[in-house]
């Protein structure tokens, strides 16, 4: 028997209720829909030849014996498809585009970077073909790092660039910041690095791609977050119109941001659909999906912060180095990362004094894409390591320095130094709450039977995060493409049964549920009777995609708005039929009815049948249907959390174990807790992966070392535990349903929060560390009492990507 | 040349023959030979275990395994749980304790967990814990959930089959009942 789906009882409404997912049952059959389940009759499909090194010179590409492979029936080359590129753009001075062919021309910029396609029936016989491209490679140094990057006489990565940067801007300069921090009592210095992860969706990137000749139109289906803008990136690189493009994101399994930007390989197999006039399916495999996709989070930040006696902090002042890799990725460019790091990076801390300089530097490695957290995962790592750090120095308790910093009750809405206002949320309560949880249920961390002498600590983060940022906010990134609106369709049909379509673009948030219970609220009907269709460019007006927690308040807040018109006219329809005054009709239960007069209720669905079959009844204005179309533009709106995690460190291994972990987060009006929960927890878990397993490896010679998942360790059940959530509410002003994004916040919080219950762990032994991830081997060194330790240890390897070593107690 | 030999294996009860080339993976043949899509490649190589599927009532790696080994076995996938169109109580589990959410993933573990519970109930072990389910959740990967969800899945179906009163004859002193799976 399945779970029925119940009302939220207190409000008497389906927003607050966990109802059970319309996505569920498909999935439970196995009758999803990826890309990879379609199939068409001809069907070709590709594979690419790619560059093994990570910085050469290409002087020859010979596709002949690929094409003497039985069954290949195709293969192209950059010059065959006339050199098409993706270029993302940012109107500032201070950036410098870059030009990503969808196939390499004359030079290659990491390793893995596509040179040749080849087509064939088969696909072993398309990878075998592939396999056989020749290319003559003239192998140029490469540039591992930011390091090597910012070297003096270091290899452009493109021509043209200076010390690699394809971003370099101050973004916020105080020039009072020196006098404060030569009066400051207490001033911190500090260096903190984020390695370079991998979003790692279980659903690597595919397409398939078709010519329509009814509709004479490329149609590709694609996995991805953000169908519009695929299309416009096909549109752009190919030349041609944006109506003679129709993308399709059918099922899609995970994103994380990997899937919100357009990848080459996607375009280059539409061009060859259309091309051949023959269906052509890529399936990316996990090698290239390590490789050849993108990655995100690689940063460093060289930051210096005074305090006042109390703890108060007086200035702060940060340098923000981001690895973005060979290229920007479109549509949001390689400045995704320092932009939103060098506004957001104060957070949710009264700053009075700042300065920051964000830096993104050209790498020979994959190109990064907005991975979850969207470096709030690092700013919050850095500002919540400066409090430690401060309250250490002062003696004063860490959870009191953040009390005296964070932004109060009564203080809101705040505006920032860095220009933001901050609409209100639950900062001091959140902490306080998590600390009295703390205390009351971190105990016993270490199951009997375990080895004794484990060093058990405690960590905490809070934060706030800009969620469902809309083009008055995005507009000051100066993107060529500004995204931020999302627009909604809602219309109900002559049964009374409603259609939704929306831009936004869920892939495993539930938003077949969630937007069904914002619009059956206001419909005043069941959210089985509400289907959202998504994911569809021609379906769905032109929309932004689901990334940045932006879905449910602004496509939910567009369908919530186009829903009230339908309900308007639901109500008129009603009134008319009644003669009473719209204003006294209520929608509730599947009815119309005057507010108190039960007796006269209507069925919604014989109003809608009205109004379609027999619409001569009605007066002209509320003839020929019930539909709406709205839009909606918010400034954005904060969520924040308090996370707390309790770990354990074997001295003996250096085995960080996590215990315990909960979450106070508010996320103003939940609509649906049990999905929440769920986005929480799956955060939490890419968090706590990123502070204690995940990092890309490159060596110091550009080459990639993370090509499987025995080198990339992703978190299974074994590493985690069972997070504990509590919900606050905070309404938000900037919202419809008052509802802010909460898809990252489980990401953004998680790292600092473990990384301080390892720093809390190792106190005893004088030992401090200010990356992620820290790795067993790390730990070993330190307590070994090695001064820096390269991460993982020795080995080839560790080099290019190692982050700073561990600290001892009066050395930092 | 490609080499290919004929098989005969059955799935989901259902007997298919075909030609398949030897270099061709069990997950492939199901997939795109038989058109059992429910099974998802996540890595293929052996590590995420989307794939898994019973082979003889064995959970296996699809993507390790080639499409010939399954010659004469009975193979079992997603596709084979539920009761027609009602959903298994395993099924029903994952749903109501929010187990996956993409639903990429979602195949394997429910195969693998299918597995896991019908081998204890063979075996006559008694009621799994929490910590047991969990390490056998950590035979496969999911990047969405943080795995609560579906370790709180698996434990309560073994928890409702195990005590499932009057199933196995013993009430409810304990014992298990074959679920809902046929």
């Amino acid at each position: 028997m399945s779970r029925e789906a119940r009302l939220n009882a207190q409000a008497g409404r389906w927003v607050g209720a966990s109802v059970p997912r319309k996505e569920d049952r498909r999935m439970l059959l196995g009758r999803g829909r990826f890309v990879g389940d379609l199939t068409r009759a001809g069907m070709l499909h590709a594979a690419f030849a790619r560059s093994p090194f990570p910085a050469a010179e290409v002087t020859g590409i010979d596709t002949s014996a690929a094409l003497a492979t039985p069954g290949v029936t195709g293969a192209f080359t950059g010059a065959d498809l006339g050199h098409p590129y993706l270029i993302a753009m940012l109107e500032r001075d201070e950036f410098t585009p870059t030009r990503m062919p969808l196939l390499a021309g004359d030079q290659v910029r990491f390793a893995g970077e596509p040179v040749a396609m080849v087509l064939a029936a088969d696909p072993y016989a398309a990878q075998d073909a592939a396999e056989l491209v020749d290319v003559d490679w003239r192998p140029l140094d490469a540039i591992p790092g930011i390091e090597a990057a910012q070297a003096v006489g270091a290899r452009q990565v493109h021509d043209g660039l200076d010390g690699n940067r394809l971003v370099d801007l101050t973004m916020f300069d105080d020039l009072t910041l020196p006098g404060i921090f030569a009066a400051a009592p207490v001033v911190i210095d500090a260096v903190f690095r984020s390695a370079r992860v991998a979003a790692l969706p279980l659903e690597g990137r595919a397409c398939m791609a078709e010519w329509d000749d009814r509709d004479e139109q490329l149609v590709l289906h694609v996995s991805t977050q953000v169908p519009h803008q695929v299309r416009s990136g096909v549109a752009q690189a190919l030349g041609i119109p944006e109506q003679g493009v129709r993308v399709i994101a059918p099922d899609v399994g995970g994103g994380f941001g990997l899937k919100c930007v357009v990848g080459r390989e996607e375009i280059a197999v539409a061009d060859a659909a259309r091309r051949l006039r023959r269906p052509v399916s890529w399936i990316e495999d996990r090698e290239e999906n390590l490789t050849a996709s993108f990655h995100g989070h690689e940063q460093r930040y060289q930051v210096r912060a005074g305090f006042d006696r109390d703890g108060r902090i007086l200035g702060l002042a940060a340098e923000i180095d981001c690895d973005v890799g060979a290229y920007s990725a479109f549509p949001f460019t390689s400045a995704v990362e320092p932009l939103m790091a060098c506004t957001e990076l104060p957070g949710i801390y009264k700053i009075p004094a700042y300065r920051a300089l964000g830096r993104a530097i050209a790498t020979n490695k994959a190109p990064t894409a907005p991975y979850r957290g969207v470096s709030r995962p690092q700013i919050v790592l850095v500002m919540e390591r400066l409090m430690e750090k401060a309250a250490a120095e002062l003696g004063i308790g860490a959870l009191d320095v953040r009390r005296r910093n964070m932004i109060s009750p009564g203080e809101f809405p705040y505006t920032g130094v860095n220009g933001i206002s901050y609409d209100e949320g639950s900062y001091r309560e959140s902490l306080d709450l998590a600390e009295r949880q703390v205390k009351e249920t971190f105990r016993n961390a270490t199951p009997a039977g375990e080895p004794g002498g484990l060093m058990t600590g405690v960590g905490y983060a809070c934060f706030s995060e800009r969620t469902a940022y809309g083009t008055p906010t995005m507009s000051q990134r100066r993107m060529a493409m500004t995204p931020g609106y999302d627009t909604a369709l809602v219309r109900m049909d002559p049964s009374g049964e409603v259609i939704v379509t929306t831009g936004t673009c869920g892939h495993g948030q539930g938003h077949e549920t969630t937007f069904a219970q914002i619009v059956a609220d206001r419909l005043g009907v069941h959210p089985g009777q509400v289907r959202l269709r998504q994911g569809d460019t021609d379906l769905a007006s032109y929309g932004w995609g689901t990334w940045g927690s932006r879905s449910i308040v602004i496509g939910g807040g567009a369908a919530d708005r186009a829903a009230a018109v339908v309900a308007r006219q639901l109500r008129q329809v009603a009134a008319h039929l009644l003669e009473a005054s719209s204003d006294d009709i209520e929608l509730a239960g599947g009815s119309a009815r005057v507010r108190g007069d039960a007796g006269s209720a209507l069925p919604i669905s014989e109003l809608a049948r009205i109004v379609h079959f027999q619409t001569h009844r009605l007066p002209e204005e509320l003839r020929y249907g019930l539909e709406a179309r709205s839009s909606f533009d918010p400034p954005g709106t904060f969520s924040n959390a308090c996370h707390a995690a309790m770990v354990t460190v074997d001295p003996g291994t250096g085995e960080i174990r996590l215990r315990r972990y909960l979450v106070v987060e508010d996320c103003g009006v939940v609509i649906n807790p049990m999905i929440v929960d769920g986005q929480v927890s799956g955060g939490v878990a890419q968090g706590v992966g990123a502070a204690l397993l995940e990092r890309v490896r490159y060596g110091e010679d550009g080459q990639p070392g993370s090509t499987t998942l025995m080198d990339y360790l992703a978190p299974t059940a074994m590493e985690l535990c069972p997070v504990q959530i509590t919900h606050l509410e905070t309404a938000s002003q900037f919202s419809e349903t008052g509802a802010k994004g909460m898809g990252e916040g489980g990401m953004i919080g998680a790292p600092a929060a473990v990384l301080n219950a390892i720093n809390d762990a190792l106190r005893p032994a004088g030992i401090s560390f200010d990356h992620v991830p820290v790795l067993p081997a790390e730990v070993c060194a330190a307590l070994a009492g090695g001064d820096a330790v390269a991460m993982g240890g020795a080995g080839a390897m560790g080099g290019a990507s190692g982050l700073s070593g561990a600290h001892r107690r009066g050395s930092a | 040349m490609k080499d290919i030999r004929q098989i005969r294996v059955r799935v989901n009860g259902a007997e298919h023959e075909l030609a398949v080339e030897t270099r061709r993976t069990l997950a492939d043949m199901l997939r795109h030979d038989l058109g059992y899509t429910g099974t998802h490649l996540g890595c293929e190589h052996g590590i995420c275990g989307a794939c898994t599927v019973l082979v003889d009532s064995a959970p296996v790696r699809s993507c390790l395994v080639f499409g010939v080994q399954a010659d004469g076995c009975d193979v079992r996938t997603v596709e084979g749980l539920a009761d027609g169109e009602e959903l298994s109580d395993l099924q029903q589990a994952f749903s109501d304790h929010h187990g996956l959410q993409c639903g990429f993933c979602t195949p394997g573990f429910l195969m693998l967990a299918e597995a896991y519970l019908a081998e204890r109930q063979a075996a006559g072990a008694g009621e799994p814990t929490e910590a047991e389910i969990r390490e056998l959740a950590a035979s496969n990967l999911c990047r969405c959930t943080g795995y609560q969800g579906i370790v709180d899945a698996v434990l309560a179906t073994a928890r409702a089959r195990y005590h499932s009163e009057g199933a196995s004859g013993e009430g409810r002193a304990g014992g298990w009942h074959a679920g809902g799976s046929p």
